[in-house]
Protein backbone atom coordinates (compact mmCIF):
# COMPACT_ATOMS: atom_id res chain seq x y z
CA UNK A 1 0.00 0.00 0.00
CA UNK A 2 1.96 2.91 -1.06
CA UNK A 3 -0.28 5.72 0.37
CA UNK A 4 -3.18 5.36 3.23
CA UNK A 5 -6.16 7.59 4.20
CA UNK A 6 -4.21 9.99 6.57
CA UNK A 7 -1.51 10.52 3.83
CA UNK A 8 -4.15 11.62 1.34
CA UNK A 9 -5.41 13.86 3.61
CA UNK A 10 -2.05 15.28 4.52
CA UNK A 11 -1.23 15.52 0.83
CA UNK A 12 -4.97 17.26 0.22
CA UNK A 13 -3.64 20.08 2.85
CA UNK A 14 -0.82 20.80 1.08
CA UNK A 15 -2.30 20.92 -2.29
CA UNK A 16 -5.08 23.88 -0.45
CA UNK A 17 -8.06 21.56 -2.03
CA UNK A 18 -10.36 20.90 0.84
CA UNK A 19 -11.28 16.81 1.13
CA UNK A 20 -14.68 15.72 2.01
CA UNK A 21 -14.46 12.25 4.07
CA UNK A 22 -16.96 11.04 1.52
CA UNK A 23 -14.69 11.69 -1.32
CA UNK A 24 -11.42 10.30 0.17
CA UNK A 25 -11.94 6.72 -0.02
CA UNK A 26 -12.75 6.34 -3.66
CA UNK A 27 -9.87 9.08 -4.19
CA UNK A 28 -7.99 7.21 -2.24
CA UNK A 29 -8.32 3.74 -4.01
CA UNK A 30 -7.24 6.08 -6.99
CA UNK A 31 -4.25 7.13 -6.07
CA UNK A 32 -2.87 3.97 -4.67
CA UNK A 33 -3.81 2.05 -8.29
CA UNK A 34 -1.85 5.25 -9.91
CA UNK A 35 1.06 4.65 -7.50
CA UNK A 36 1.26 0.70 -7.88
CA UNK A 37 1.36 1.94 -11.80
CA UNK A 38 3.92 4.21 -11.53
CA UNK A 39 6.05 2.15 -8.85
CA UNK A 40 7.21 -0.34 -12.22
CA UNK A 41 10.07 2.07 -12.18
CA UNK A 42 11.85 0.29 -9.06
CA UNK A 43 12.32 -2.42 -10.94
CA UNK A 44 15.17 -0.40 -12.87
CA UNK A 45 18.46 0.19 -11.78
CA UNK A 46 19.07 3.47 -12.10
CA UNK A 47 22.12 4.27 -9.46
CA UNK A 48 24.18 5.12 -12.42
CA UNK A 49 22.18 7.28 -14.01
CA UNK A 50 22.30 10.89 -13.69
CA UNK A 51 18.68 12.48 -13.98
CA UNK A 52 17.60 14.51 -17.11
CA UNK A 53 17.14 18.14 -16.23
CA UNK A 54 16.22 19.55 -19.44
CA UNK A 55 14.86 18.23 -23.05
CA UNK A 56 16.69 20.83 -25.22
CA UNK A 57 20.13 21.43 -25.81
CA UNK A 58 20.54 24.96 -24.85
CA UNK A 59 20.69 26.87 -21.71
CA UNK A 60 18.24 29.02 -20.37
CA UNK A 61 17.85 32.52 -22.60
CA UNK A 62 19.37 35.62 -19.80
CA UNK A 63 17.49 38.95 -20.30
CA UNK A 64 18.48 42.84 -19.12
CA UNK A 65 16.60 43.49 -16.19
CA UNK A 66 14.59 46.42 -17.19
CA UNK A 67 10.41 46.58 -17.88
CA UNK A 68 9.23 46.01 -21.20
CA UNK A 69 5.00 46.03 -20.61
CA UNK A 70 4.70 48.77 -17.30
CA UNK A 71 1.79 50.34 -16.57
CA UNK A 72 -0.66 47.51 -16.85
CA UNK A 73 -2.55 47.32 -13.54
CA UNK A 74 -5.85 47.92 -14.68
CA UNK A 75 -5.14 44.85 -17.27
CA UNK A 76 -3.82 42.71 -14.03
CA UNK A 77 -6.38 43.70 -11.92
CA UNK A 78 -9.20 43.46 -14.49
CA UNK A 79 -9.97 39.39 -13.71
CA UNK A 80 -9.84 39.53 -10.03
CA UNK A 81 -13.05 38.32 -8.26
CA UNK A 82 -12.77 40.94 -5.74
CA UNK A 83 -10.29 44.27 -6.02
CA UNK A 84 -10.77 48.03 -4.44
CA UNK A 85 -8.90 50.44 -6.52
CA UNK A 86 -5.36 48.79 -6.50
CA UNK A 87 -5.62 45.71 -5.07
CA UNK A 88 -6.33 42.40 -4.51
CA UNK A 89 -9.05 41.68 -1.81
CA UNK A 90 -8.14 38.67 0.60
CA UNK A 91 -9.98 37.26 3.56
CA UNK A 92 -8.60 38.82 6.80
CA UNK A 93 -4.90 37.09 7.35
CA UNK A 94 -4.28 39.01 11.12
CA UNK A 95 -5.99 39.39 13.78
CA UNK B 1 -17.08 38.08 -67.15
CA UNK B 2 -19.63 38.62 -64.33
CA UNK B 3 -22.00 35.81 -65.08
CA UNK B 4 -19.02 33.65 -65.24
CA UNK B 5 -17.84 34.51 -61.90
CA UNK B 6 -21.08 33.91 -60.67
CA UNK B 7 -21.60 30.93 -62.13
CA UNK B 8 -18.13 29.84 -60.64
CA UNK B 9 -19.27 31.18 -57.04
CA UNK B 10 -22.05 28.66 -57.54
CA UNK B 11 -20.07 26.00 -58.18
CA UNK B 12 -17.97 26.33 -55.37
CA UNK B 13 -21.09 26.08 -53.06
CA UNK B 14 -22.46 23.08 -55.18
CA UNK B 15 -18.81 21.23 -54.65
CA UNK B 16 -19.41 21.89 -51.04
CA UNK B 17 -16.52 23.56 -48.77
CA UNK B 18 -16.57 20.91 -46.49
CA UNK B 19 -14.83 18.52 -48.48
CA UNK B 20 -12.07 20.76 -49.54
CA UNK B 21 -8.80 21.08 -47.76
CA UNK B 22 -7.66 24.24 -45.92
CA UNK B 23 -5.35 24.29 -48.98
CA UNK B 24 -7.23 24.48 -51.70
CA UNK B 25 -9.68 27.12 -49.78
CA UNK B 26 -7.01 29.38 -49.80
CA UNK B 27 -6.65 28.64 -53.60
CA UNK B 28 -10.15 30.11 -53.89
CA UNK B 29 -9.83 32.77 -51.34
CA UNK B 30 -6.76 34.03 -53.40
CA UNK B 31 -8.16 33.76 -56.94
CA UNK B 32 -11.31 35.58 -55.65
CA UNK B 33 -13.45 32.97 -55.99
CA UNK B 34 -15.19 33.02 -52.57
CA UNK B 35 -14.88 36.07 -50.28
CA UNK B 36 -13.05 35.45 -46.97
CA UNK B 37 -17.26 36.72 -45.61
CA UNK B 38 -18.36 34.06 -47.43
CA UNK B 39 -16.39 32.06 -46.10
CA UNK B 40 -16.96 32.81 -42.27
CA UNK B 41 -20.53 32.89 -42.84
CA UNK B 42 -20.14 29.38 -44.06
CA UNK B 43 -18.29 28.18 -40.96
CA UNK B 44 -20.72 29.89 -38.86
CA UNK B 45 -23.94 28.20 -40.31
CA UNK B 46 -21.89 24.58 -39.78
CA UNK B 47 -21.17 25.59 -35.88
CA UNK B 48 -24.69 26.82 -35.19
CA UNK B 49 -26.36 23.19 -36.38
CA UNK B 50 -23.54 21.42 -34.45
CA UNK B 51 -24.75 21.94 -31.01
CA UNK B 52 -25.09 18.22 -30.40
CA UNK B 53 -20.96 18.00 -30.67
CA UNK B 54 -20.33 20.22 -27.99
CA UNK B 55 -16.92 21.17 -29.89
CA UNK B 56 -17.37 24.45 -29.06
CA UNK B 57 -16.77 26.41 -25.33
CA UNK B 58 -17.22 30.21 -26.78
CA UNK B 59 -17.91 31.82 -29.87
CA UNK B 60 -17.52 35.28 -31.97
CA UNK B 61 -19.47 35.42 -34.48
CA UNK B 62 -20.01 39.20 -34.78
CA UNK B 63 -16.15 39.70 -34.25
CA UNK B 64 -15.63 37.23 -37.20
CA UNK B 65 -18.04 38.96 -39.25
CA UNK B 66 -16.58 41.91 -38.57
CA UNK B 67 -12.55 40.93 -39.29
CA UNK B 68 -14.03 38.79 -42.24
CA UNK B 69 -15.31 41.81 -44.12
CA UNK B 70 -12.39 44.13 -42.97
CA UNK B 71 -9.96 41.12 -44.55
CA UNK B 72 -12.06 41.55 -47.81
CA UNK B 73 -11.48 45.52 -47.95
CA UNK B 74 -7.76 44.79 -48.29
CA UNK B 75 -6.30 45.52 -51.31
CA UNK B 76 -3.23 42.94 -51.24
CA UNK B 77 -2.31 40.21 -48.18
CA UNK B 78 0.44 38.07 -48.84
CA UNK B 79 -0.22 35.84 -45.59
CA UNK B 80 -0.10 32.47 -45.14
CA UNK B 81 -4.00 31.82 -43.85
CA UNK B 82 -5.69 34.76 -45.95
CA UNK B 83 -8.53 35.71 -44.37
CA UNK B 84 -9.35 32.00 -43.17
CA UNK B 85 -11.78 31.99 -39.79
CA UNK B 86 -10.49 29.30 -37.35
CA UNK B 87 -11.32 28.19 -34.31
CA UNK B 88 -8.70 27.04 -31.65
CA UNK B 89 -8.38 25.00 -28.62
CA UNK B 90 -9.56 26.79 -25.70
CA UNK B 91 -6.53 26.86 -23.80
CA UNK B 92 -4.82 29.72 -26.09
CA UNK B 93 -5.17 32.62 -24.65
CA UNK B 94 -7.22 35.21 -26.90
CA UNK B 95 -7.15 38.78 -26.17
CA UNK B 96 -11.15 40.07 -24.73
CA UNK B 97 -11.95 36.25 -25.53
CA UNK B 98 -13.22 34.35 -22.80
CA UNK B 99 -10.44 31.62 -21.92
CA UNK B 100 -11.19 28.30 -19.89
CA UNK B 101 -8.99 25.62 -20.49
CA UNK B 102 -12.33 23.95 -19.72
CA UNK B 103 -12.17 24.29 -16.32
CA UNK B 104 -14.63 25.65 -13.60
CA UNK B 105 -11.92 28.05 -11.84
CA UNK B 106 -11.55 30.02 -15.28
CA UNK B 107 -15.00 29.97 -16.18
CA UNK B 108 -15.40 33.54 -16.37
CA UNK B 109 -11.14 34.72 -17.13
CA UNK B 110 -11.03 37.34 -20.40
CA UNK B 111 -7.58 37.55 -20.72
CA UNK B 112 -5.91 41.01 -21.30
CA UNK B 113 -3.01 39.26 -23.58
CA UNK B 114 -2.96 37.24 -26.76
CA UNK B 115 -0.44 33.73 -26.73
CA UNK B 116 1.82 33.74 -28.99
CA UNK B 117 1.20 30.87 -30.85
CA UNK B 118 -2.13 32.47 -32.10
CA UNK B 119 -1.01 35.91 -32.16
CA UNK B 120 1.36 34.38 -35.30
CA UNK B 121 -1.48 33.01 -37.18
CA UNK B 122 -3.95 36.23 -37.08
CA UNK B 123 -0.55 38.28 -38.26
CA UNK B 124 -0.36 35.60 -41.51
CA UNK B 125 -4.28 37.11 -41.78
CA UNK B 126 -6.72 34.21 -39.77
CA UNK B 127 -9.43 34.77 -38.46
CA UNK B 128 -11.20 33.67 -35.22
CA UNK B 129 -14.58 31.77 -34.79
CA UNK B 130 -14.24 31.01 -31.74
CA UNK B 131 -12.80 28.69 -28.39
CA UNK B 132 -12.66 24.69 -28.65
CA UNK B 133 -14.12 22.16 -25.80
CA UNK B 134 -10.66 20.51 -24.32
CA UNK B 135 -10.41 18.38 -20.91
CA UNK B 136 -10.12 20.65 -18.09
CA UNK B 137 -6.44 21.70 -17.97
CA UNK B 138 -5.76 19.13 -21.02
CA UNK B 139 -5.88 16.42 -18.07
CA UNK B 140 -7.82 13.67 -20.46
CA UNK B 141 -7.58 11.42 -23.29
CA UNK B 142 -11.01 11.46 -24.28
CA UNK B 143 -12.73 15.15 -23.54
CA UNK B 144 -14.39 13.87 -20.89
CA UNK B 145 -13.13 15.48 -17.95
CA UNK B 146 -14.20 19.67 -19.34
CA UNK B 147 -16.77 20.89 -16.97
CA UNK B 148 -18.40 22.60 -19.89
CA UNK B 149 -19.48 18.58 -20.94
CA UNK B 150 -17.75 15.78 -23.42
CA UNK B 151 -17.52 16.22 -26.88
CA UNK B 152 -18.95 13.60 -29.09
CA UNK B 153 -16.92 12.31 -32.11
CA UNK B 154 -18.76 13.10 -35.44
CA UNK B 155 -18.01 9.57 -36.67
CA UNK B 156 -20.53 8.17 -34.32
CA UNK B 157 -22.90 9.77 -31.59
CA UNK B 158 -21.80 8.15 -27.60
CA UNK B 159 -18.03 7.69 -29.22
CA UNK B 160 -15.55 9.89 -27.53
CA UNK B 161 -13.16 12.31 -29.69
CA UNK B 162 -10.48 11.58 -27.84
CA UNK B 163 -8.47 13.80 -25.93
CA UNK B 164 -7.18 16.31 -24.65
CA UNK B 165 -7.76 18.02 -28.16
CA UNK B 166 -11.10 16.93 -28.69
CA UNK B 167 -13.45 19.70 -29.62
CA UNK B 168 -10.39 20.57 -31.89
CA UNK B 169 -10.58 17.07 -33.42
CA UNK B 170 -14.18 17.30 -33.47
CA UNK B 171 -14.48 20.46 -34.92
CA UNK B 172 -12.09 19.70 -37.67
CA UNK B 173 -13.82 16.48 -38.66
CA UNK B 174 -16.91 17.41 -38.58
CA UNK B 175 -15.77 20.81 -41.10
CA UNK B 176 -16.47 23.19 -38.31
CA UNK B 177 -13.15 25.28 -38.61
CA UNK B 178 -10.74 24.45 -41.98
CA UNK B 179 -8.04 23.90 -39.92
CA UNK B 180 -7.16 24.21 -36.07
CA UNK B 181 -4.19 23.78 -33.23
CA UNK B 182 -4.49 21.98 -30.26
CA UNK B 183 -1.88 21.05 -27.57
CA UNK B 184 0.10 17.88 -27.10
CA UNK B 185 1.43 16.75 -23.86
CA UNK B 186 1.29 12.92 -23.87
CA UNK B 187 -0.53 12.64 -27.21
CA UNK B 188 -3.56 15.28 -26.89
CA UNK B 189 -3.08 16.16 -30.35
CA UNK B 190 -2.23 12.65 -31.97
CA UNK B 191 -4.65 10.49 -30.23
CA UNK B 192 -7.71 12.65 -31.50
CA UNK B 193 -6.28 12.93 -34.67
CA UNK B 194 -6.30 9.41 -34.97
CA UNK B 195 -9.56 8.78 -33.45
CA UNK B 196 -11.27 11.39 -35.89
CA UNK B 197 -9.58 10.30 -39.43
CA UNK B 198 -7.69 13.35 -39.00
CA UNK B 199 -3.71 14.63 -39.89
CA UNK B 200 -1.77 15.99 -35.87
CA UNK B 201 1.54 16.87 -35.49
CA UNK B 202 3.69 17.82 -32.03
CA UNK B 203 6.25 19.95 -33.25
CA UNK B 204 10.01 19.29 -31.15
CA UNK B 205 9.79 21.18 -27.43
CA UNK B 206 10.51 24.48 -28.00
CA UNK B 207 9.19 25.08 -31.90
CA UNK B 208 6.57 26.46 -31.00
CA UNK B 209 5.97 29.56 -27.96
CA UNK B 210 4.17 28.38 -24.97
CA UNK B 211 3.76 31.73 -24.30
CA UNK B 212 -0.01 32.83 -23.49
CA UNK B 213 -1.16 29.13 -23.36
CA UNK B 214 -2.35 27.48 -20.26
CA UNK B 215 0.62 25.36 -18.49
CA UNK B 216 -0.21 22.17 -18.06
CA UNK B 217 2.99 19.83 -17.77
CA UNK B 218 5.57 22.37 -18.96
CA UNK B 219 8.69 20.25 -19.82
CA UNK B 220 6.30 18.43 -21.99
CA UNK B 221 3.66 21.01 -23.54
CA UNK B 222 3.87 21.66 -26.80
CA UNK B 223 1.34 23.71 -29.65
CA UNK B 224 0.56 21.97 -32.97
CA UNK B 225 -1.76 21.58 -35.83
CA UNK B 226 -4.23 19.57 -36.59
CA UNK B 227 -5.39 19.31 -40.10
CA UNK B 228 -7.20 17.27 -42.89
CA UNK B 229 -4.14 16.37 -44.74
CA UNK B 230 -0.18 16.52 -44.77
CA UNK B 231 -0.25 19.47 -47.10
CA UNK B 232 -2.57 21.78 -44.59
CA UNK B 233 -0.80 20.13 -41.56
CA UNK B 234 2.57 21.82 -43.27
CA UNK B 235 1.17 25.15 -43.75
CA UNK B 236 -0.57 25.51 -40.35
CA UNK B 237 3.19 24.70 -39.01
CA UNK B 238 4.90 27.11 -40.94
CA UNK B 239 2.27 29.74 -39.65
CA UNK B 240 2.37 28.72 -35.17
CA UNK B 241 5.99 28.19 -35.28
CA UNK B 242 8.55 30.55 -34.80
CA UNK B 243 11.19 31.99 -31.97
CA UNK B 244 9.82 34.03 -29.19
CA UNK B 245 11.77 35.49 -26.68
CA UNK B 246 8.92 35.69 -24.43
CA UNK B 247 9.05 31.62 -23.80
CA UNK B 248 12.93 30.99 -22.53
CA UNK B 249 12.55 27.98 -24.02
CA UNK B 250 11.80 28.50 -27.45
CA UNK B 251 14.67 27.34 -30.15
CA UNK B 252 15.82 30.38 -31.74
CA UNK B 253 16.31 29.34 -35.11
CA UNK B 254 15.60 30.42 -38.76
CA UNK B 255 11.83 29.64 -39.79
CA UNK B 256 11.36 26.97 -42.39
CA UNK B 257 9.19 26.67 -45.40
CA UNK B 258 7.54 23.25 -44.50
CA UNK B 259 5.26 23.72 -46.98
CA UNK B 260 6.61 24.88 -50.14
CA UNK B 261 9.53 22.33 -49.29
CA UNK B 262 7.06 19.46 -49.14
CA UNK B 263 8.04 16.41 -51.30
CA UNK B 264 6.51 12.95 -51.75
CA UNK B 265 10.00 11.46 -53.07
CA UNK B 266 10.92 9.42 -49.85
CA UNK B 267 13.40 7.00 -51.97
CA UNK B 268 16.26 5.60 -49.54
CA UNK B 269 15.00 6.92 -46.25
CA UNK B 270 15.85 4.93 -43.48
CA UNK B 271 12.34 3.89 -41.42
CA UNK B 272 12.83 1.72 -38.41
CA UNK B 273 10.04 -0.59 -36.53
CA UNK B 274 10.28 -0.45 -32.96
CA UNK B 275 9.90 -3.71 -31.82
CA UNK B 276 8.54 -2.66 -27.96
CA UNK B 277 5.44 -1.28 -29.86
CA UNK B 278 3.98 -4.69 -30.31
CA UNK B 279 2.51 -4.68 -26.84
CA UNK B 280 0.59 -7.03 -25.76
CA UNK B 281 -3.01 -7.55 -26.64
CA UNK B 282 -2.87 -5.31 -29.10
CA UNK B 283 -5.71 -5.73 -31.51
CA UNK B 284 -5.19 -7.49 -35.13
CA UNK B 285 -6.63 -4.51 -36.41
CA UNK B 286 -3.63 -2.12 -35.26
CA UNK B 287 -0.96 -4.34 -36.43
CA UNK B 288 -2.71 -5.28 -39.56
CA UNK B 289 -3.11 -1.58 -39.93
CA UNK B 290 0.93 -1.35 -39.26
CA UNK B 291 2.14 -3.76 -41.47
CA UNK B 292 0.04 -1.89 -44.04
CA UNK B 293 2.07 0.92 -43.37
CA UNK B 294 5.38 -0.25 -43.28
CA UNK B 295 4.62 -2.18 -47.01
CA UNK B 296 3.60 1.23 -48.24
CA UNK B 297 6.79 2.60 -47.26
CA UNK B 298 8.67 -0.41 -48.89
CA UNK B 299 6.82 0.40 -52.23
CA UNK B 300 8.04 3.77 -52.11
CA UNK B 301 11.23 2.89 -51.67
CA UNK B 302 11.86 3.26 -48.28
CA UNK B 303 14.17 1.04 -46.06
CA UNK B 304 12.52 -0.34 -43.17
CA UNK B 305 14.44 -1.64 -40.36
CA UNK B 306 13.97 -3.48 -37.27
CA UNK B 307 14.66 -1.26 -34.10
CA UNK B 308 14.36 -1.50 -30.19
CA UNK B 309 13.57 1.08 -27.81
CA UNK B 310 14.24 -0.76 -24.79
CA UNK B 311 12.83 1.18 -21.92
CA UNK B 312 9.37 1.86 -23.96
CA UNK B 313 7.44 0.41 -21.11
CA UNK B 314 8.68 2.50 -18.62
CA UNK B 315 7.17 6.05 -20.72
CA UNK B 316 3.87 5.69 -19.17
CA UNK B 317 5.29 5.48 -15.76
CA UNK B 318 7.86 7.61 -15.74
CA UNK B 319 4.96 10.60 -17.65
CA UNK B 320 2.54 9.64 -14.76
CA UNK B 321 5.40 11.33 -12.08
CA UNK B 322 6.48 14.00 -14.07
CA UNK B 323 3.41 15.29 -15.76
CA UNK B 324 1.41 15.42 -12.24
CA UNK B 325 4.51 17.13 -10.20
CA UNK B 326 4.37 19.50 -13.32
CA UNK B 327 0.81 20.08 -13.13
CA UNK B 328 0.87 20.61 -9.24
CA UNK B 329 3.51 23.58 -9.56
CA UNK B 330 1.74 24.95 -12.25
CA UNK B 331 -1.78 25.07 -11.12
CA UNK B 332 -0.92 26.37 -7.63
CA UNK B 333 -1.60 29.47 -8.96
CA UNK B 334 -5.37 29.12 -9.12
CA UNK B 335 -5.64 30.49 -5.36
CA UNK B 336 -9.15 32.54 -6.23
CA UNK B 337 -7.39 35.53 -5.80
CA UNK B 338 -5.70 37.03 -9.13
CA UNK B 339 -7.69 35.70 -11.28
CA UNK B 340 -10.31 32.84 -11.36
CA UNK B 341 -13.09 31.49 -10.11
CA UNK B 342 -13.31 32.24 -6.13
CA UNK B 343 -15.60 30.41 -3.31
CA UNK B 344 -17.88 32.06 -0.93
CA UNK B 345 -16.85 29.24 1.69
CA UNK B 346 -14.01 29.39 4.21
CA UNK B 347 -13.44 31.03 7.69
CA UNK B 348 -9.92 32.66 6.70
CA UNK B 349 -6.97 32.52 4.06
CA UNK B 350 -6.38 29.25 4.22
CA UNK B 351 -9.92 27.59 4.12
CA UNK B 352 -10.36 30.03 0.96
CA UNK B 353 -8.02 28.68 -0.93
CA UNK B 354 -8.83 24.88 -0.48
CA UNK B 355 -12.49 25.79 -1.16
CA UNK B 356 -11.59 27.46 -4.28
CA UNK B 357 -9.57 24.72 -5.56
CA UNK B 358 -12.07 21.86 -4.24
CA UNK B 359 -14.95 23.54 -6.10
CA UNK B 360 -12.79 24.91 -9.11
CA UNK B 361 -11.38 21.72 -9.74
CA UNK B 362 -12.71 18.41 -11.69
CA UNK B 363 -12.24 14.60 -9.96
CA UNK B 364 -9.23 14.35 -12.68
CA UNK B 365 -7.14 17.51 -12.05
CA UNK B 366 -7.12 17.10 -8.58
CA UNK B 367 -5.92 13.50 -8.97
CA UNK B 368 -2.87 14.56 -10.72
CA UNK B 369 -2.40 17.45 -8.35
CA UNK B 370 -2.57 15.48 -5.42
CA UNK B 371 -0.15 12.36 -7.17
CA UNK B 372 1.95 15.65 -7.96
CA UNK B 373 2.05 16.88 -4.49
CA UNK B 374 2.86 13.61 -3.01
CA UNK B 375 5.88 12.80 -5.28
CA UNK B 376 7.54 16.25 -4.59
CA UNK B 377 6.95 15.87 -1.06
CA UNK B 378 9.36 15.37 1.70
CA UNK B 379 10.60 12.21 1.78
CA UNK B 380 9.32 11.05 -1.21
CA UNK B 381 11.24 13.05 -3.91
CA UNK B 382 13.49 10.95 -4.51
CA UNK B 383 11.65 7.89 -4.87
CA UNK B 384 9.52 9.15 -7.26
CA UNK B 385 10.62 12.42 -9.10
CA UNK B 386 13.99 12.19 -9.32
CA UNK B 387 13.37 8.27 -10.31
CA UNK B 388 11.37 9.30 -12.89
CA UNK B 389 13.44 11.68 -14.20
CA UNK B 390 16.47 9.17 -14.35
CA UNK B 391 14.24 7.11 -16.34
CA UNK B 392 13.35 9.84 -18.68
CA UNK B 393 17.05 10.28 -19.80
CA UNK B 394 16.99 6.47 -20.41
CA UNK B 395 14.05 6.87 -22.67
CA UNK B 396 15.21 10.00 -24.48
CA UNK B 397 18.75 7.77 -24.73
CA UNK B 398 17.18 4.86 -26.93
CA UNK B 399 15.87 7.76 -29.39
CA UNK B 400 19.14 9.08 -29.61
CA UNK B 401 20.27 5.95 -30.74
CA UNK B 402 18.00 4.70 -33.18
CA UNK B 403 18.41 8.22 -34.63
CA UNK B 404 21.97 7.01 -35.64
CA UNK B 405 20.20 4.13 -37.24
CA UNK B 406 17.06 5.46 -39.04
CA UNK B 407 15.80 9.07 -40.34
CA UNK B 408 12.21 8.37 -38.76
CA UNK B 409 10.18 5.97 -37.02
CA UNK B 410 6.87 4.52 -37.83
CA UNK B 411 4.59 3.41 -34.94
CA UNK B 412 0.58 3.08 -34.97
CA UNK B 413 -0.83 6.32 -32.90
CA UNK B 414 -3.25 4.46 -30.47
CA UNK B 415 -3.87 0.71 -29.18
CA UNK B 416 -7.46 1.19 -30.46
CA UNK B 417 -10.20 3.05 -31.83
CA UNK B 418 -12.48 5.59 -30.48
CA UNK B 419 -14.22 4.07 -27.75
CA UNK B 420 -17.43 4.49 -26.21
CA UNK B 421 -18.55 7.62 -24.01
CA UNK B 422 -18.25 6.72 -20.28
CA UNK B 423 -16.40 3.73 -21.14
CA UNK B 424 -12.88 4.08 -19.11
CA UNK B 425 -14.04 7.28 -17.00
CA UNK B 426 -14.49 4.34 -13.75
CA UNK B 427 -10.79 3.46 -14.16
CA UNK B 428 -7.76 6.57 -14.65
CA UNK B 429 -5.18 3.67 -15.65
CA UNK B 430 -7.43 2.17 -18.64
CA UNK B 431 -8.20 5.81 -19.44
CA UNK B 432 -4.16 6.36 -19.46
CA UNK B 433 -2.80 3.66 -21.22
CA UNK B 434 -4.19 5.15 -24.38
CA UNK B 435 -1.23 7.16 -24.64
CA UNK B 436 1.09 4.04 -24.60
CA UNK B 437 2.30 5.17 -28.27
CA UNK B 438 2.39 8.69 -28.05
CA UNK B 439 3.73 9.74 -24.76
CA UNK B 440 7.40 8.29 -25.08
CA UNK B 441 7.71 11.46 -27.65
CA UNK B 442 6.55 13.79 -25.27
CA UNK B 443 8.86 12.52 -22.39
CA UNK B 444 12.18 12.91 -25.49
CA UNK B 445 10.75 16.65 -26.73
CA UNK B 446 10.94 15.12 -30.15
CA UNK B 447 8.19 15.83 -33.10
CA UNK B 448 5.65 13.12 -34.70
CA UNK B 449 3.14 13.00 -36.66
CA UNK B 450 0.00 10.78 -36.54
CA UNK B 451 -1.89 10.35 -40.21
CA UNK B 452 -4.81 8.43 -40.85
CA UNK B 453 -4.37 4.87 -42.76
CA UNK B 454 -7.15 2.83 -42.16
CA UNK B 455 -10.42 1.65 -40.08
CA UNK B 456 -11.04 -0.99 -38.06
CA UNK B 457 -14.50 -2.97 -38.43
CA UNK B 458 -16.68 -0.36 -36.64
CA UNK B 459 -15.78 1.64 -39.79
CA UNK B 460 -13.77 4.16 -36.93
CA UNK B 461 -10.04 5.68 -38.12
CA UNK B 462 -7.27 4.46 -36.89
CA UNK B 463 -3.73 6.06 -36.84
CA UNK B 464 0.09 5.24 -37.54
CA UNK B 465 3.02 7.73 -36.58
CA UNK B 466 6.04 8.90 -37.53
CA UNK B 467 8.60 10.23 -35.43
CA UNK B 468 12.05 11.76 -36.03
CA UNK B 469 15.16 13.11 -34.37
CA UNK B 470 14.26 16.87 -32.84
CA UNK B 471 13.64 19.76 -35.49
CA UNK B 472 13.45 17.17 -38.23
CA UNK B 473 9.59 17.95 -38.74
CA UNK B 474 10.26 18.52 -42.38
CA UNK B 475 11.44 14.77 -42.56
CA UNK B 476 8.24 13.42 -40.82
CA UNK B 477 6.32 15.46 -43.09
CA UNK B 478 7.34 14.23 -46.59
CA UNK B 479 6.83 11.09 -45.45
CA UNK B 480 3.26 11.67 -44.16
CA UNK B 481 2.36 12.97 -47.56
CA UNK B 482 4.42 10.25 -49.85
CA UNK B 483 1.88 7.57 -47.68
CA UNK B 484 -0.51 10.00 -47.06
CA UNK B 485 -1.30 9.45 -51.35
CA UNK B 486 -0.85 5.14 -51.43
CA UNK B 487 -3.33 5.20 -48.74
CA UNK B 488 -5.64 7.41 -49.90
CA UNK B 489 -7.81 7.35 -46.47
CA UNK B 490 -11.56 8.84 -47.17
CA UNK B 491 -14.29 9.56 -44.93
CA UNK B 492 -17.42 11.29 -46.22
CA UNK B 493 -19.65 11.43 -42.74
CA UNK B 494 -23.50 11.93 -43.50
CA UNK B 495 -23.92 14.87 -40.89
CA UNK B 496 -26.30 12.98 -38.53
CA UNK B 497 -25.90 15.93 -35.95
CA UNK B 498 -27.11 18.46 -37.82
Amino acid sequence: MPIDKNQVKKVAKLSRISLDDSKLESLSKDLVSILNFVEQLNKLDTNEIKPLTSIIDKSLDTRDDTVSEGQIKDQILKNSPEKNEDFFIVPKVVD
Amino acid sequence: MRTFLLFQRLLIKMNDLNDISLSEIIKLIKSKKISSLELANHFINNIKKAKKLNSFITTCFDQTIKDSKSFDKKQNFDGLLPGIPIAVKDLFCTKNIKTTAGSKILENFVPTYESTVTNNLWKEGAILLGKLNCDEFAMGSSNETSFFGNVVNPLENNFVPGGSSGGSATALAASLTPATIGTDTGGSIRQPASFTGTVGLKPTYGLCSRWGIVAFASSLDQAGPMTKNVEDCALMLEAMSGYDKKDSTSINRKKENYFKNLKKSIKGIKIGIPKEYRVDNMPKEIEQLWKNGIDILKKSGAKIIDISLPHTKYALPTYYIVAPAEASSNLARYDGIKYGYRSKKGNNLIEMYEHTRAEGFGDEVKRRVLIGTYVLSSGYYDAYYLKAQKVRKLIKGDFDNSFKKVDAILTPSTPSSAFKIGEKTNDPISMYLNDIFTVPVNLAGLPAISIPAGKDHKGHPLGLQLISKALEEQKILNIAFAMEKEIDFKQSLNRWWE
